[in-house]
């Protein structure tokens, strides 16, 4: 490879040029501003003013909560359930395979508004498609949307069915990279499918999941989307606001940039923590 | 011989039998998204169970109209996407280009910035992007204020940087040894190897802005400068309000996707498996 200083930054330099600007600049500006009192004309320092009330506000212990939640059962079940699908879809013995490929990494591709308007529609409570396929089997309707549970429940519902084929394609990917005279040698010593898998297959696709696990914490720590608009701005009552919904809500509607910075550095602190745990984890399990 | 492939059959068929119902489940809300899109109102707010496609979708699609300048919204998704996806590919190429090919002082440092802004939410840097646009540039509701932001992506320079640093070194050496300047090099000789890269990477990104919905929501909230997303999500919890038209919406944000998706399966896949390769 040729030394060549100047060549090298000509190329980078649009590239740097904006992550200077949108990236780098924002990321300390922003903690800046969480220092700043930004409910009074002209701003003003204040060192407790936006984190001594995120310590001691309820509506943040909830969001948080309701976060860790959804981070707690949602993450597991669609990392299974993924895993499931690509060892599936990578048997031999499958047929039509495109048609399965397409069914599961379709919602890939499908917008979060498209997906959450057929969501809130499909599950709505009197005339839900959901609803009343319950109902036909003669069970009583769920409520969706005034049952704290059930609207969580929806939540989780709905993120699964986005992001489960997306982490499926991972991991598929990785299933492919398995050596396939490995599988030969343990069906040789008359080692069973099942044990393959828990034996064979899990223990060298930890990586990938654990990337994969990585990435969906990050995605689950500023989920926004379906609780602003499934569950209608984090509704019954608060029983869906994330902490992505409150961040937009303290800094876009009630404007206090100030305390929606302070959220936002504890959402990426909570995102970095999180992930560090899981790859300290995944080490320790060696 | 004969018990070995009874049990291969049975093995077969508990893999359909596994796979099916998931599937179905899997595609069901896909196939509402269409049905409810071509029904009226009062078809999908009456007690029956429909599964099977109406006639009303070009009703519904007026309907959206008239709640919101859909069309419009259109345009100016698709017009951001095309401008995005091309910007995009440029600069990660050119970046990627340097970080594969040549030594130079900071190069480290560069690559663990990329790096370590793949773990970074977007949620750390909104608020302070918001004030500089929309109040230090005064750029809220404008083209620019969609397309530049977004363009710093760290996966599609690690994507092109892999692409380059596999190309055999001869080639370009040959080319220096007769005096090819490098910005040549990059333009006729390595680029037109890293197509097929490209074409992944343009579908990966193209997608990210075609679906792309809170910065569009916060920065451009004017009627006339909202992207189809965005406007589409403006209807969603209003009480009067076309439900066939908002499914006709959806059908158009995502069927032209899917239709995509179908053919160019492999560049998707291939796009999205990379974020998993380092």
């Amino acid at each position: 490879m040729p030394l060549r200083n100047r060549i090298a930054y000509a190329f980078l330099a649009p590239y740097l040029l904006i992550f200077a600007t949108f990236w780098l600049w924002p990321i300390i500006n922003s903690f800046l501003i969480s220092f700043q009192n930004t409910r009074v004309n002209p701003w003003r320092f204040s060192l407790t003013v936006n984190w001594g009330r995120l310590v001691a506000d309820p509506a943040f212990y909830n969001a948080l909560y309701n976060t860790l939640i959804i981070l707690v059962i949602q993450v597991p079940v669609m990392i299974a359930l993924a895993t499931v699908m690509a060892v599936l879809l990578n048997s031999p013995l499958l047929k039509a395979r495109p048609l399965y490929r397409f069914a599961f990494f379709a919602p890939v591709v499908v917008g979060e508004v498209a997906y959450a308007a057929v969501f809130r529609l499909m599950f709505s409570i009197d005339f839900g498609i959901i609803n009343k396929l319950i109902g036909s089997v003669g069970l009583p309707p769920v409520s969706w949307f005034d049952n704290g549970t059930a609207a969580m429940a929806l939540v989780i519902i709905a993120v699964t069915w986005r992001w489960a084929g997306y982490n499926a394609i991972i991991i598929l990917a990785g299933l492919q990279s398995i050596p396939g005279d490995v599988y030969e040698a343990a069906t040789l010593d008359r080692v069973g499918k099942v044990q393959q898998f828990f034996h064979i297959t899990l223990p060298l696709l930890k990586p990938i999941i654990l990337f994969c696990v990585v990435l969906s914490v990050i995605g689950t720590m500023q989920l926004f989307t379906e609780p602003f608009l499934i569950t209608n701005r984090g509704g019954p009552g608060g029983a869906t606001e994330t902490l992505g919904l409150l961040l937009y809500r303290q800094g876009f509607t009630s404007l206090n940039f100030g305390y929606a910075s302070a959220i936002a550095y504890t959402i990426a602190a909570l995102a970095v923590a999180i992930s560090l745990l899981n790859l300290f984890i995944g080490r320790e399990a060696k | 011989m004969k018990s070995k492939s009874r049990t291969l059959m049975m093995q077969r068929l508990a893999l359909h039998a596994a796979l099916t119902p998931l599937a179905i489940i899997w595609l069901f809300p896909l196939w509402m998204m269409f049905v409810f899109s071509t029904m009226p109102d009062y078809g999908i707010f009456s007690p029956d169970i429909v599964l099977w496609p109406s006639t009303n979708f070009v009703e519904n699609f007026k309907n959206l109209q008239a709640d919101t300048n859909f069309l419009r919204a259109m345009f100016i998704s698709i017009t951001v996407a095309v401008i995005y996806t091309v910007l995009s590919v440029m600069l990660t190429s050119m970046a990627g280009w340097a970080l594969a090919r040549y030594r130079f002082a900071g190069r480290s440092m560069v690559i663990a910035i990329i790096l370590g802004t793949i773990t970074l939410p977007f949620a750390v840097v909104v608020i302070p992007q918001f004030i500089m646009v929309a109040r230090e540039f005064k750029l809220a509701n404008t083209w620019v204020a969609l397309i530049v932001p977004p363009l710093f992506n760290s996966l599609g320079v690690l994507f092109m940087r892999q692409s380059f640093s596999m190309m055999p070194t001869e080639l370009f050496d040959a080319a220096r040894v007769e005096g090819v300047k490098e910005w040549r090099i990059f333009l006729h000789i390595a680029l037109p190897l890293a197509r097929p890269t490209m074409a992944a990477l343009s579908i990966i990104l193209f997608l990210a802005s075609w679906n792309n919905y809170l910065w569009p929501l916060l920065i451009n909230s004017r009627p006339g400068m909202m992207t189809a997303p965005v406007a589409l999500g403006t209807l969603i919890g209003l009480t009067k309000v076309s439900w066939g038209g908002i499914m006709a919406g959806a059908v158009l944000l995502t069927a032209p996707i899917l239709f995509v998706f179908i053919f160019l399966q492999r560049h998707f896949i291939s796009g999205i498996a990379a974020g998993a390769i380092k």
